[in-house]
């Protein structure tokens, strides 16, 4: 926190919100005050815009016509592939295959990947603050293979225990997944580090980027990580629309995923030969307006700049963190020193479903509940929590709105 | 009383309050003073699913009416049952099953029956109903 801190903050607030039009809504009578962006964020003009422009003047499906149509749909999802490249700083765009999101994308990585590493007896690793996507399908995998899936645990402010993971690697180890931020504790793991100690061991490494790709500047060559998954719908873009990164090599050696259209090289009814990458695991016609719209996200994200979003946003944070520290009875779950624009709370012993339907009644979205990461609930013995997380549309007013928001929360419940 | 006279009952109570503020202090009222079920039958079974907070719900046959008894974890849910209870308890089974509950409307309630509130209202309601469908066939 303390580096990006002394960034100098750029961005014109007031200016950016204009460019989301959903932000100047009124909820029950109130001003909106937008605090799930973990669980999405809002569209800005020009991702609507595009989507909107590709339905009305060029749809068309790609990579089959000789028509102008199909052509000019083509480059510009194609053009978008490239955008991702240079946006991860991935070193060849067909090292970007597109899928529905982050969900998507690590169930492609452990049907394919996974089915033909991992087998009897062997591990897969991932850690104690993973979201179900990144539990459930090596969970799967795992059963059908009679393998094990083993925990990085964490310490009470939300920390992995790398000397525990250190211990935890281990010849049977056939890969680790973890989170680069976790959606509920906002605690920034140290994946670089993660990653260097799993390729001591030759063991790859896949990253759920969920949460950190809109966030923070991300170099996957620099990670030197295996995989690099996340959703467009997180960073600006529209829904059903996601990223593996995987590299060449891996790619290449990995089974296809589904069977269908624009996969197939040959198809004869004895053998079909599969495509080069990256159309070998994106079979079927793609979210091709989702797609552009994409592309119309990155290129919004860098007019404002990773490290200035960043800077603010770590800035608002503090801020935050500062502020709640004064309500009465907060109780913060997940401490991590390096953290990102997510805070997870309790009040004294009110149910967070309570405060989440108070705080909506005064126009205030926050997200309450267990935010898909029932384990870690387990491990901190809390049904849920409410969640406040921050994107660089919001402001300290808006901050400000919620500890008032919750004085009355504390108020009612009294 | 019958279902329908509980129900203008709670409607006129909901009269009373003209702001969403007034009415979730009354529902947390509620909430706070609903008799709580026996500690017994707070069990794995008698949880209702598909609420964020925890809710558990027994019913028993007393003659030929049925008697519920709740609890929650959150006091908003739990404001919410008690209305439920007292419009629905002490009932026969035919009166439950055929209740249509108007008055959660009525009272400016009604974002609490869509099924995505996950506040579990909607499952509630059809776990009592389905309670008291299991309750006539064991009276008959
Ligand atoms: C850390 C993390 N992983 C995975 C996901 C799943 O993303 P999606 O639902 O877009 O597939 C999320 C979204 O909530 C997340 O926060």
């Amino acid at each position: 926190m303390t580096t990006v801190a002394q960034h100098k903050i750029v961005l014109d607030v007031e200016h950016i919100r204009k460019d989301f039009p959903i932000l100047s809504r009124k909820v029950n009578g109130k001003h909106l005050v937008y605090f799930d962006n973990a669980a999405t964020s809002q569209k800005p003009q020009p991702v609507i815009d595009a989507t909107n422009k590709y339905y009305s003047f060029e749809n068309a499906n790609i990579h089959r016509g000789v028509h102008t149509l199909s052509q000019e749909a083509t480059s510009a999802y194609e053009v978008v592939r490239e955008k991702v490249r240079a946006f991860i700083n991935a070193d060849k765009s067909y090292e970007i295959i597109f899928t529905k999101g982050t969900t998507d994308s690590i169930n492609l990585v452990a049907s394919t990947f996974g089915r033909t590493h991992v087998g009897e007896g062997d591990e897969v690793l991932i850690s104690a603050m993973e979201h179900h996507s990144n539990i459930v399908p090596w969970q799967m995998l795992c059963e059908e293979k009679k393998a094990k899936l083993k925990v990085i645990p964490i310490n009470e402010n939300g920390e992995l225990l790398m000397d525990e993971y250190k211990k935890l690697l281990s010849s049977k180890t056939k890969i680790v997944a973890v989170a680069h931020i976790s959606n509920s504790l906002g605690t920034i793991n140290p994946v670089k580090e993660i990653i260097a100690l799993a390729h001591e061991k030759n063991i790859p490494v896949l990253i759920d980027g969920a949460q950190a790709i809109h966030h923070e500047k991300v170099d996957v060559q620099y990670l030197n990580c295996d995989f690099y998954v996340f959703s467009a719908h997180k960073m600006y873009g529209p829904t059903g629309v996601g990223v593996l990164y995987g590299k060449e090599e891996l790619l290449n050696a990995m089974p296809p995923y589904q069977g269908g259209g624009d996969m197939i090289k040959t198809v004869t009814f004895e053998k079909t030969t599969y495509n080069e990458l990256p159309h070998k695991f994106e079979a079927g016609t793609p979210n091709i307006a989702g797609g552009i719209a994409f592309g119309a996200a990155i290129d919004y994200i860098n007019s404002l700049g990773v490290e200035n979003i960043s800077a603010y946003e770590h800035e608002l944070t503090s801020y935050a963190l500062q502020q709640l520290n004064n309500v009465p009875g907060i109780k913060f779950i997940g401490k991590a020193k390096e953290r990102a624009s997510v805070i997870s709370f309790l009040l004294d012993n009110i149910h967070p479903y309570d405060a989440g339907v108070i705080l909506d009644k005064m126009g205030i979205a926050v997200r309450t509940g267990h935010h898909c990461t029932q384990p870690l609930m387990d491990r901190f013995r809390i049904p849920g929590t409410v969640r406040a997380s921050f994107s660089f549309y919001n402001t300290k007013e808006e901050v400000d709105t919620l500890v008032k928001g919750l004085h009355k929360v504390i108020d009612m419940f009294k | 009383m019958s279902i329908k006279e509980i129900e203008e009952t709670i409607v006129e109570e909901f009269g009373y309050y003209d702001d969403w503020m007034g009415k979730y202090e009354f529902i947390i009222e509620l909430g706070k003073s609903l008799p709580l079920i026996a500690e017994k039958y707070k069990t794995e079974e008698n949880i209702i699913k598909g609420c964020q907070s925890r809710v558990w719900l027994h019913a028993e046959a007393e003659g030929d009416k049925i008697v519920f008894t709740a609890d929650s974890d959150a006091i908003i849910t739990k404001g919410l049952i008690s209305l439920l209870i007292r419009v629905l308890s002490h009932q026969t089974p035919d009166e439950i099953i055929n209740a249509d509950l108007r008055f959660i409307d009525r009272i400016g309630l009604k974002e609490h029956l869509s099924p995505t509130r996950s506040n579990g209202l909607v499952s509630m309601i059809k776990q009592m109903k389905l309670y008291a469908l299991a309750l006539k066939t064991k009276m008959l």
